[in-house]
This record gives C-alpha cells, structure tokens and sequence, in this order.
C-alpha cells in the first residue's frame, strides 16, 4: 500500500465516523443552545439506542438472512431505514422524557446543580444498559455476560466498491452512513431555517424570555429540541452500531466525549459548527490511529478538547453571529 | 468563629470518627465479617472526598477528574517507595511527598484552566482524568501498565508491626492520619483564605471588591483538593499493597467522590464524612458482602445480571445525584448561607 492510498484510507474512516460524532454532536449543540445545559446523559441516550437496535435485529432475526449475494436485495436497506426510524423515535422519547422529569423542574437551578443531575441520569442509563445487555436473547449471548461487548452483525453486504484490486476499501457501509447522515443535517437546517417551530428555536435560543413574551410556548420548543437532539442520537447510534459491529453497555461515555468535543470545537450552539466539529473529529481520531497510535488516540482527542477550550472556548464559528439552536 | 474555647474538632465531627473507631470492634465480635480491611477504604475516599469538597464545597468549582490527582498520589507513592525503584522513601515520607506532587500537578492543571466557565472547567477536569488514566496505561515502562507497581509498603510506627495481618492497628493508622486531616480541614475553613473560597463562592465579583484574587484563591482551592486527593491515592496504593491498573481511578471514581460529597451534606466535613461512610460503606463493604453472601447460598452465580447486588452500582450513584440535585438544588453552591454563627 503506498503512501497515499494508507492516507485515502484514513479519510474515508475519518469521514465515515465523523458523520456519525456529527450526528450526535447536533444533540449536544441544540439543547446546549437552548437551555445551556451540557446533557451528559445524551451519550447514554445514544447507547441505548444501540441496544434496541440489537434487540430489534434480533427479534427479526435477521442476522441469518445476510449473505455476500444480496446486494441488490434492497430489504437490508428497509430495514436499516427502518432501525434508523425506530431508534430516532425511541431515544428522541427518552430524551423528552428525561428533560420532563429531571432536567424542567431544576431549570432556574445553577448550571453546575443541573450538569451534576445530567450526570446522575447518564449513570442511571448505563446501569439500564447493563442490565439491557443481559436480555436473553441470542443477540445478546444468552444474556449471560451482560457487561461484555456485544457483536453488531453485518446487515450490508461487505465487499469492496472500488473494486478487488484496490488496496483503498469503500464499503456500502460508507455510503449508507452518507445517505443518512447527510439528509437528516440538510433537513435540520430547512427545518430550522424555514419553519415555525424552527423560528421558535431560535427566537427561545437568543432569549427565552422575550421569546414566551412574543407568544412563543417555550416548553414546546424545549420538548421538540430534545426529541430532535434524540432523534439524531438514536439515528446515530444505528449507524455506529453497523460500521462498529459491537456494542456496550460503556460506548456512549467514549461516543459522547467525542460528540462533545466535536460540538466544542465547532463552536457550541452552531448547528453547522457541530458537523464541523463532527468530521474534524472523526478525521483526528482516524489520522492519529494511523500516525501516532491508537492507544494515544483518546488523549489527542481531550488534548483537543483542552487546548480549545483553554485558547479560544467560542470555538471555530465562535466569532462569526451564532446561529444557535 | 464558635465559642473562642479551643477544640479539636467539631462535636460531629467527634461522632463520626469516634463511629469508625469502634468498627474493629466489630471484627472481634463477628470474626467472619472481616471488616477491618474494606473500612480502610471508607478512610481513603474519606480523605478524597475532603479534597474535593475544598474544591466543590468550599470554593463552587465543580471537579470531574479528581480521580486523576489519587491515581498520580498513588503512582508517586509507589515511585517513591517501590522496591524497583532507588528511592525507597518508605510509607511515611512517600505519602508527604506523594501530596506535595499532587498539589503540584493541580497547580499545573489550574493555572491555565480556572478562568473557564464552571461547566467548561468541569469538562476539562474530567478530560484531565482520561488523559492521566490513558497516559498511564500506555507508559507501562515507568508504570507498569495494567499489572500496577508492587509490592508497596505498608505504614509502621516506631513500635507498631502493621501487616495483613493486623488489619486493626493498620486501620486505626489510617483512621490517626484521617483525622489529623479533618483538624487541617476544619482550621482551614475558618482561615483566612478558607473564607476567601466562600467569598469566591458566593459572588466573585463582590469578592474581587473586598480585595480578594479569586484566580489566585481558586488556584490554592485547587491545589489543595489535588494534595489531598494524591495522599488518599498513596493510602489507597500502600492498602492495596499495589497502585492496581490505571482504571481503578476512573471517572467512576471521581463521580464516587462526587456522590461522597454531595450526599453527605456539601461543604461540610462532618457531612462528607457521613457521606463517605455511607456511600463507601455500600459500594465497598455492603455490596460485596451482599454479594458473597447470595453466592454462598446459590443465588447470583447464575450469571444473570439482576441477581447481583454488585450491578446495581450505577444506578444507585446516578438516584442519589439525581435526587439530591432535585429536593435539594441549591446544595452544591449555597449551602453555607449560614455559615459563621
């Protein structure tokens, strides 16, 4: 393999795993934007996500269905669609659910009694987790060993799209997380750019208050950021689950500071600096794997983290006029 | 500043160490609960938790990483005493330095980080401790990776044999330096720069009128709950006889601290304390012995995760932040509104 093709190879890992901490990076930006809370427990959110995709999978038991000779089956496609759909709904839920009962009643609380509450529920989630992985399904070995990784199986067919001979790999993999990634963010954008509700973000995310005076349900505009946040998290976590092939119970705490990071470096609150941020990322963590070592990897990455936010904690699109959500 | 007679320590305060000293007690009453050496540990995050509550408590700064000051209290410990290494300070002068470093090392994260807004510092402290747990793992030639430094000395005294096999007078050591800890703590708080932490606390920029440098205040706040930390890191190394691998000081470890501090009443070191013996208490000596306890009668060895007590730690530590955050909101900042009678 030559120079260039170890570093082609690089970017598109980077870029695959970056669309994806993007993803969830949006979560983080939106309800930081609004309410200026860091939701610790939207990586856990992520997490579980994961595992009902599992479940899911599963329970269809498609995992026997998938052979080499099936690209031109699109059923594996309905059902990734599909997982995505479901697992953006359920952690979407959860996440108003969560906001409901935890995070609204301290809402005039210091921002350090509300983070320590969104710590407390990222706990509780990764015991939900555990506990999630010791179901007794097949998916899940039997449900003996629950704290152990669980295999993701393969649901797109896994051969090179660039052909056998070349030494540069483009699975379908990649481009299913581009083809879901990329209209989920375009649609965010015309959502928030275009619509009511979007209008009503933006106006509760400059300032609450003048917001409800001008007739805005602010509540309601809280409750649909978190189900978007969630949405995308859960969205996302199908697509890490299928790229990854493994789940855990942990994987949101490692995900999570990534997205954080991500939404940080972009600039936290900027919807376009969170997919920045998200790609940068996942284009570090691949480079470093290669460059330097993977087992220095999560350093380089809170050393990232460290350095913005000591040397310029706006971020990358800090400066410019925040689009905040 | 109380009565003007001189103690040593609070009544509370009194109480509660006089509580830990009568657990022993217990040993010789039920031989099997062996409780001497998991009460070492109630000691250990004790003394971690005082750290953080310099920080927390006292001076409003929330630290996530605070695992990573015990885990460099602990690799120091073991540097500076550990066979394999030429220094050999021994137990006592390993433990001294082992603060001096801490201190040391929270001043170096401090000095570039304490301006940063509370929720951003909070984020960068707990990146600090991945990154000192990650660093640690991967230098496995100073460290020893995940097979940890061994064997560490345990303390002695000029006429005391402390082994494993007195873990009584092992444990009433643990139990003197805690307590000389407490009467720091509690001279502290009431002096001069203990009450500038308050003043930094409540309202910085109120405090910046009176004279007071809060960068500077937040800075030895820091450092302080960063000596202390590193000193509960080397008793925990030396109680172990080992520094383990780097994830025993994970951020688990630094939510446990968390929870110590939060449950038992912030601010307070009498309420720390408390904290420390009741979380403690559960994670470390309840649960296993729960655990052990099922096992010897054939329940939990089926490998299902709801049958063992010891799963349950997550969600216990994320109800009690949960819930205290939710009945009591205004505990981690403002909870000495009435602090000098």
């Amino acid at each position: 393999m030559s120079e260039t093709e170890v570093f082609m190879q690089q970017v598109i890992y980077g870029l695959s795993n970056g669309m994806i901490i993007a993803l969830v990076a949006l979560g983080y930006t939106m309800v930081y934007g609004i309410i200026e809370l860091i939701n610790f427990a939207h990586g856990d959110v992520f997490t579980l996500g994961g595992f009902l995709a599992l479940t899911v999978v599963g329970a269809l038991g498609a995992a026997a269905i998938v052979d080499p000779g099936t690209l031109g089956d699109s059923s594996h496609w309905l059902l990734l669609f599909g997982l995505v759909i479901v697992c953006g709904l359920f952690c979407g839920g959860m996440n108003v659910a969560i906001d409901r009962i935890v995070y609204k009643p301290l809402r005039r609380a210091p921002k350090l009694t509300q983070l320590v509450a969104a710590i407390g529920v990222s706990f509780i989630l990764v015991n939900l987790a555990l506990f999630w992985g010791g179901a007794p399904m097949e998916v899940f070995g039997g449900g003996n060993a629950a704290a152990a990784s669980k295999d993701f199986p393969e649901l797109l067919e896994g051969s090179n799209l660039l052909g056998e001979d070349s030494n540069v790999v483009l699975r379908l993999e990649d481009i299913a997380i581009f083809v879901i990634t990329i209209p989920l963010m375009i649609g965010l954008t015309l959502f928030v750019k275009k619509t009511r509700l979007g209008r009503g973000m933006r106006a509760t995310a400059q300032n609450p208050v003048a917001a409800q005076l001008m007739g805005i349900d602010t509540n309601r505009v809280i409750a649909a950021t978190f189900m978007i946040g969630g949405f995308l998290g859960g969205a996302a976590s199908v697509m890490w689950s299928l790229y990854n092939n493994t789940i855990s119970f942990q994987m949101g705490f490692r995900a999570g500071m990534d997205a954080f990071t991500a939404a940080v470096l972009g600039g936290i609150g900027s919807l376009p600096g969170a997919m920045i941020g998200g790609v940068l990322i996942g284009l570090i963590r691949a480079m470093s794997d290669q460059y330097i070592e993977t087992r220095w990897t999560n350093v380089v990455v809170f050393g990232v983290l460290i350095l913005i936010l000591v040397f310029r904690p706006s971020g990358l699109l800090g400066l410019k006029q925040k689009e905040k959500v | 500043m109380g009565s003007g007679r001189f103690s040593l320590f609070s009544r509370g305060q009194l109480v509660v160490l006089g509580f830990l000293a009568l657990t022993p007690l217990l040993d010789l009453a039920i031989p099997s609960l062996q409780l001497s050496g998991p009460m070492r540990t109630v000691v250990v995050f004790a003394i971690l938790a005082l750290g953080l509550n310099i920080v927390v408590g006292w001076t409003g700064l929330l630290n996530l990483g605070i695992a990573a000051f015990m885990a460099i209290g602990a690799y120091a410990f073991a540097i500076l005493t550990s066979e394999i290494y030429p220094f050999q300070v021994g137990f006592w002068w390993g433990t001294l330095l082992a603060g001096a470093i801490g201190a040391f090392a929270g001043w170096l994260l401090g000095a570039p980080t304490l301006r940063l807004r509370g929720d951003y510092l909070a984020i960068v402290t707990l990146g600090f401790g991945e990154i000192v747990q990650d660093g640690l793992k991967n230098l496995p030639a100073i460290t020893k990776g995940t097979e940890g430094i061994n064997p560490l000395p345990q303390p002695s005294l000029a006429m005391v044999e402390v082994s494993g096999e007195t873990p009584a007078r092992w444990f009433y050591i643990y139990l003197a330096i805690l307590a000389v800890i407490v009467f720091l703590c509690r001279n502290l708080e009431f002096s001069r720069l203990g009450r500038q932490w308050f003043a930094v606390r409540e309202d910085e920029l109120a405090a910046r009128c009176m004279a007071i440098e809060p960068d500077k205040a937040k800075l030895k706040a820091f450092a302080a709950g960063a000596a202390l930390a590193a000193v509960a890191g080397a008793l925990y190394a030396s109680h172990l006889s080992s520094t383990g691998e780097p994830s025993n000081y994970d951020f688990q470890i630094s939510i446990l601290a968390l929870c110590i501090v939060i449950v038992g009443g912030i601010g307070t070191i009498t309420g720390v304390l408390v904290g420390a013996i009741v979380m403690v208490g559960l994670n470390n000596v309840a649960l296993p012995i729960l655990t052990q306890t099922l096992q010897r009668n054939g329940i939990g060895s089926t490998g299902n995760v709801l049958s063992s007590p010891d799963n349950y730690k997550y969600v216990l530590f994320g109800l009690a932040l949960v819930l205290m955050m939710r009945f009591r909101p205004d505990g981690l900042i403002h909870s000495r509104k009435a602090v000098r009678k």
